[in-house]
């Protein structure tokens, strides 16, 4: 849809819509540079605090997929004019908390009254322009490792139907409440060829944009990390119709071998909210990256390698 | 016998959900779904198929879709042996491994070291893997960096089994800062995840 709108001709705006990246950066001078990025949606979870710190931690998580540190953040919300304020008030103080969490500051916003509860944030980073990690390069012989687990979409899918046990939604929850900011400072160590973050076009679809044209990958399906009720319930069909899009969209570039269990191929294509970090390493350091990333608490993965010379852009194995 | 489910206006998995409901009820015979969109007949049509049900796609017009599905027939492919039955009472507790030393069994300490490494591999290999993995003593020894273990942890954190680390061991073999997998632990979770444990492994 993008592709029909003017592109924009100016030397310092550095990345933009033209490679599907996660924020717009901006170059002010030699070696500094602002990230701009805007993410808001609606409700995935009852408790409309809890609501607040996974929509802030989605909307920065664009900011650490950049490789860049988020400084400022402006609400943005709708709400319904008769709805107990209670809530809002609660959802914003989720919200605020995660934006101090991550040492940026919250400015303000805008509200407008609407028929469904929406909230989200603008965020606004810096980077030096020489160190930013745009979601294209990956180079054959990168690992690529998964700093989430997957499977929060079809958790939460699974919850609004009443089929989700309690710890599921505990460890949906962690997770996508868990800033981005802890991987990214583990990754930033390393020399990182390629990063994004993994949200509604689900793990393939984001893995696809990473390997843009020429690139090729091959996933073990058995390193994959994913919360364990989450297939579970993917085999029960409680599947979305999203992760259905995904794979509709990806056909042509995704071979999944017959081996590979049915509810670990929904896991593949489930829209994630405030998923994990992708990252493309090169490969004698994957074990190091994952060990650091390792003691965050968070299932993690090396998940597959960049390849060159096969017939399908991502084989699933 | 045949039933039929109206999906129309619903989202997904509300289709799925309301048809599996109506199969789980019919022994035999015909169920057709009408849907209003061609995303929700695709996620139909892979429920049918992974359970290896005979079905049947109709497409009336752009927001009229059906699926008839024939009970007590099967295609003879039947995809959904991961779906199979499972025993919720060991499901809800859970599968504790406990390593509380850096070999596995007495008699040579060489031996030992080769007999754990290759059960911590032969633990990565299993289909349904344990929930927890306690480590004490110098069984805190696998899991910091340069173990010949430490690869094979970090797979079973990456799929999902909380690996738990004694501190007071790691300090006391002054490890804690090359702990390289999961988490670090005291005594109070480490009693208490044995007590609520349905399975304790001890190698």
């Amino acid at each position: 849809m993008l592709s029909k709108l003017p592109r924009i001709k100016d030397p310092n705006f550095l990345v933009g819509f033209d490679h599907s990246d996660d924020a717009a950066v901006y170059r002010l001078t030699d070696d500094l540079a602002i990230v701009q990025t805007l993410d808001f949606f609606p409700p995935m979870v009852d408790d409309p605090y809890i609501f607040g710190q996974v929509a802030a931690a989605n909307a920065l998580s664009d900011v650490y997929a950049m490789g860049a540190v988020p400084k400022t953040a402006l609400n943005i919300v709708c709400f319904p004019e008769k709805m107990d304020l209670d809530v809002l008030s609660q959802v914003l103080q989720g919200g605020s908390e995660k934006v101090m969490e991550a040492g940026a500051v919250l400015a303000g916003g805008h509200s407008i009254d609407d028929v469904d509860v929406k909230y989200g944030l603008s965020v606004t980073g810096i980077i030096d322009p020489k160190r930013i990690y745009t979601n294209v390069g990956c180079k054959p012989g990168d690992v690529l490792i998964l700093t989430k687990p997957l499977g929060v979409g079809i958790v939460c899918t699974a919850d609004r139907v009443g089929e989700a046990s309690p710890e599921a939604m505990e460890q949906a929850i962690k997770s996508m409440t868990t800033l981005n900011k802890y991987a990214a400072e583990v990754v930033q160590s390393f020399p990182v060829h390629a990063c994004t973050d993994v949200t509604g076009f689900g793990f393939l679809g984001h893995l696809h944009e990473m390997l843009g044209a020429g690139s090729q990958a091959v996933i073990y399906s058995k390193q994959i990390p994913y919360i364990p009720e989450a297939l579970e319930y993917a085999e029960e069909f409680l599947i979305t119709g999203a992760a259905q899009r995904n794979r509709n969209f990806l056909e042509n570039y995704v071979e999944i071998e017959p081996q590979v269990p049915f509810g670990i191929e929904e896991l593949l294509f489930d829209p994630q909210t405030s998923g994990g970090l992708l990252v493309s390493v090169p490969g004698e350091l994957g074990e190091q990256v994952l060990a650091a990333l390792g003691k965050l608490g968070l299932p993690c993965g090396i998940v597959g390698e960049v390849t060159s010379g096969g017939e399908r852009e991502i084989v699933v194995r | 016998m045949k039933r039929i489910v109206d999906a129309t206006g619903l989202a997904c998995p509300l289709p799925v959900i309301e048809t599996r409901k109506a199969l789980k009820a019919m022994s035999e015979g015909e169920l057709k779904v009408v849907v209003d969109n061609i995303v929700s007949l695709q996620n139909l049509e892979k429920m049918a198929k992974q359970m290896g049900l005979v079905h049947t796609l109709e497409t009336i017009h752009d927001t009229k879709h059906t699926i008839t599905i024939t009970v007590g027939e099967t295609t003879g492919e039947v995809v959904a042996s991961k779906a199979e039955p499972t025993c919720d009472e060991t499901r809800s507790r859970s599968t504790v491994v406990v390593l509380s030393s850096e070999a596995m069994g007495s008699g040579d300490a060489e031996l030992g070291r080769v007999l754990m490494k290759s059960f911590i591999y032969a633990l990565t290999e299993l289909d349904r893997l344990p929930d927890k993995i306690l480590l004490y003593n110098s069984g805190v020894k696998l899991s910091v960096h340069g173990s010949d273990s430490i690869g094979d942890l970090q797979k079973l954190a990456g799929r999902g089994v909380e690996i738990l680390n004694c501190g007071t061991c790691l300090d006391f073999y002054d490890l804690t800062a090359q702990l390289g997998v999961g988490s670090v632990t005291n005594m109070y979770e480490i009693v208490q995840s044995q007590m609520e444990a349905g399975t304790i492994i001890q190698p």
